[in-house]
């Protein structure tokens, strides 16, 4: 039966989950890069300060099977079921919907019982996706009015078109196909909306067949991985209308659209210019009637001995920056930019978004820096800021150093060594690396975290 | 022998339809904050209002009718059998009726609030006031009609022959009742109270809607 009262972690505005007690646990997809049998798992790491445990692995589930490639994931439910058209506010926020990104399967995780030591309740094998919605390797997980939205990234043929599917947010049957009318969009990878404005937005990646054994260089030269983002009727189901970002820019990932749901604006970050492999923060936003983006951010690429740079790179003489995750603080204001190759981490104040400004920034791993942590400072340090979460109170930022397997290995030849840092954030933006808080994951390498409770990228709102 | 006045029981049940924030208010609420309007909370109303009314009118008629129709009994019986087989299936799925959609008009608003009241089942929480109201020109009818305790019987023109009116009256009343209630609270929560409130008061009214219809059950087949 369900509970009397809504889920304490659900809030109707940002604004007010902002307020929400600070995080105690983290959720981190590991996942095993080696071939020896071991299975992926999600870690919990424990973020209660002064607590004995502070910064350790405190619990770790594994998953049924191999070779799984844990990646991103999300809750079953969140804010956005206090939503005024379909409001079911007494489920709760408490499974995990943690899907394989090379598998295509699907797992439940029930935090509840235990919230250290999640169950696994259910688990979708691939043929069951790949047989009602046609889809495979699954991506972003969204809580939505409708049901648990889950991004795919290609057909199980490993081909296009990619898109978004729906799962049941009461027994998680899969549901289908989300999109009625595709119109041109072919590519996909994550995706998020304004619920205020009935819209959807999606990016492009590659499909599976592009980027499974690594960045083609041949395909990125010609433009052929994503370039576009595409903006959906969220209630209709179907494309209005597509941006192409221009053929020098390549791969449009992470969507960070504003949480307060009145406005029409949101920030995504693409990886690579070929023009001079720069990356960059892109503003949609909507004028008119009719959505259009601008760069407002522009990351420069550095200069570097080729002796220090992995095969792909000697050529250009030159680190990419390699912007390859984004996050918006819940008051829209700070946002938070990972360069996984120049192994920075950078915090814009976006509140003008006419002017970004930079406000803080912290050096950890990169390609040719190798940046140590205060609490090995002998320790040099590869891979670099990637994945990003923030609290939802905004004074905490966790982040993780793996990207993607295949990819990791062309940019971090001798092998990720994958680790788990936090900076604490001041009320101007500044960051400051917590000397505490320095997470190693041993052979496995991490990449999402999801923020007990709820964090910046899993919540949505429908009030401002 | 009647201990509540139905037509209090009508209008009571009206309220209570207007207090669930999943029946009106609180998208009028919302649609307030995403216009920056009072007027547009002011604006939703009237058709959430009309399409709870739809709801309700269509199980009151058909009400109307089976209890033209049919005998009392069978009616009894049957009205019964679905309210317990529609209590029993809220408490087993709790489910809640598929929209999407923030930007909508009258027609839309109209059709959601249809949508969401008939998939709640609030028109059949009517059902046991209504049910043991007579046929038209029953002699039933007016026997029920004095054990109503009405104080002003001549709000109620065709009351005194047991006619369709007051059967149109009760969907009415029911609906005017709702509406004030959804009103007043969209109104206070946008203007005082604010949605932070939710948090704390939302109470399951699904849950205790559900017990509702399963002693509506009951009682249809024993008053």
């Amino acid at each position: 039966m369900a509970p009397w009262k809504p889920d304490p972690t659900f809030y109707p505005s940002p604004r007010m989950a902002m307020q929400a007690p600070p995080e105690t646990l983290a959720y981190v997809a590991a996942f095993n890069p080696k071939k020896d049998g071991r299975p992926d798992a999600i870690a919990v790491i424990d973020l209660a300060p002064g607590s004995p445990t502070y910064g350790a692995l405190v619990g770790k589930v594994e998953m049924p099977k191999t070779g799984d490639e844990l990646h991103h994931f999300g809750w079953n439910a969140c804010s956005s079921a206090l939503c005024p058209y379909a409001p079911h506010p007494h489920v709760e926020r408490r499974y995990l919907v943690v899907p394989g990104l090379r598998s295509s399967r699907i797992h439940i995780l029930d935090t509840k019982p235990d919230p250290r030591r999640p169950q696994i309740v259910k688990v979708i094998e691939p043929g069951e996706v790949f047989e009602r919605a046609r889809y495979s390797r699954f991506h972003t997980i969204h809580c939505g009015p409708e049901g648990i939205y889950i991004s795919a990234l290609g057909s199980p043929e490993g081909t296009a078109p990619g898109g978004v599917f729906l799962l049941d947010h009461f027994s998680f049957d899969v549901l289908g196909q989300w999109e009625v009318e595709r119109g041109p969009q072919s590519l996909a990878y994550d995706f998020w909306w304004h619920l205020g404005h009935d819209t959807m937005v999606t990016s492009e990646w590659g499909t599976p067949n592009m980027i499974e054994d690594g960045l083609n260089p041949d395909l990125l030269l010609n433009s052929q991985y994503g370039r576009h983002l595409h903006f959906w009727d969220l209630r209709r189901r179907r494309h209005q209308q597509a941006i192409d970002l221009g053929a020098e820019h390549q791969l449009v990932l992470e969507l960070r659209a504003a949480h307060d749901p009145t406005k029409a604006y949101g920030f995504v970050n693409v990886v690579v210019s070929l023009k001079d492999l720069s990356s960059s923060i892109w503003l949609w936003h909507r004028r008119n009637g009719n959505w259009g983006a601008r760069r407002i951010i522009e990351i420069p690429a550095e200069p570097a001995d080729p002796d220090q740079l992995p095969p792909l790179l000697k050529g250009f003489k030159a680190v990419p920056p390699l912007v390859t995750d984004i996050n918006l603080s819940l008051d829209d204001r700070l946002l938070y930019v990972s360069c996984w190759g120049t192994g920075e981490l950078r915090a814009y104040d976006v509140s003008d978004l006419e002017n970004p400004k930079l406000t803080g920034s912290v050096r950890l791993g990169g390609i040719v820096r190798r940046a140590s942590h205060p609490k090995k400072p002998d320790e040099p340090l590869n891979g670099g800021p990637q994945m990003v979460e923030v609290s939802r109170d905004g004074r905490r930022v966790y982040f993780t150093n793996s990207l993607y397997y295949a990819w990791d290995e062309q940019f971090y030849p001798d092998g990720v060594r994958s680790w788990m840092a936090k900076v604490d954030v001041s009320p101007s933006g500044g960051l400051t690396l917590d000397p505490y808080f320095f997470v190693e994951f041993g052979d496995y390498r991490s990449h999402q975290v999801r923020l007990e409770g709820g964090d910046c990228s899993s919540d949505s709102f429908c009030f401002p | 022998m009647k201990l509540v006045d139905p037509w209090l029981v009508i209008m009571g049940l009206g309220a209570y339809h207007g207090l669930n924030p999943a029946m009106g208010w609180l998208f009028a609420v919302a649609l307030g904050l995403q216009e920056r309007s009072r007027r547009a909370v002011f604006a939703a109303i009237p058709p959430i209002a009309l399409g709870h009314a739809i709801s309700i009118g269509i199980v009151v008629g058909l009400l109307w009718l089976a209890r033209e129709a049919m005998p009392e009994r069978l009616v009894r019986c049957g009205a019964a059998l679905i309210l317990l087989s529609f209590g029993l299936y809220r408490l087993i799925r709790s489910r809640h009726p598929a929209w999407v959609g923030m930007r909508v008009g009258f027609r839309d608003l109209t059709l959601w609030s249809f949508l969401m009241a008939t998939a709640h089942g609030a028109g059949l929480m009517l059902v046991p006031v209504l049910i043991g109201w007579g046929r038209t020109g029953d002699s039933t009818a007016h026997r029920h009609l004095h054990g109503l305790h009405l104080e002003h019987p001549s709000l109620i023109p065709a009351a005194s022959s047991g006619g369709s009116v007051r059967w149109l009256l009760a969907a009415a009343l029911h609906s005017l009742a709702y509406l004030l209630v959804a009103f007043i609270i969209a109104l206070l929560v946008y203007e005082k109270a604010g949605l932070a409130i939710l948090r704390r008061v939302w109470i399951n009214l699904d849950l205790i809607w559900t017990f509702a219809l399963l002693a509506s059950a009951i009682l249809v087949l024993f008053i």
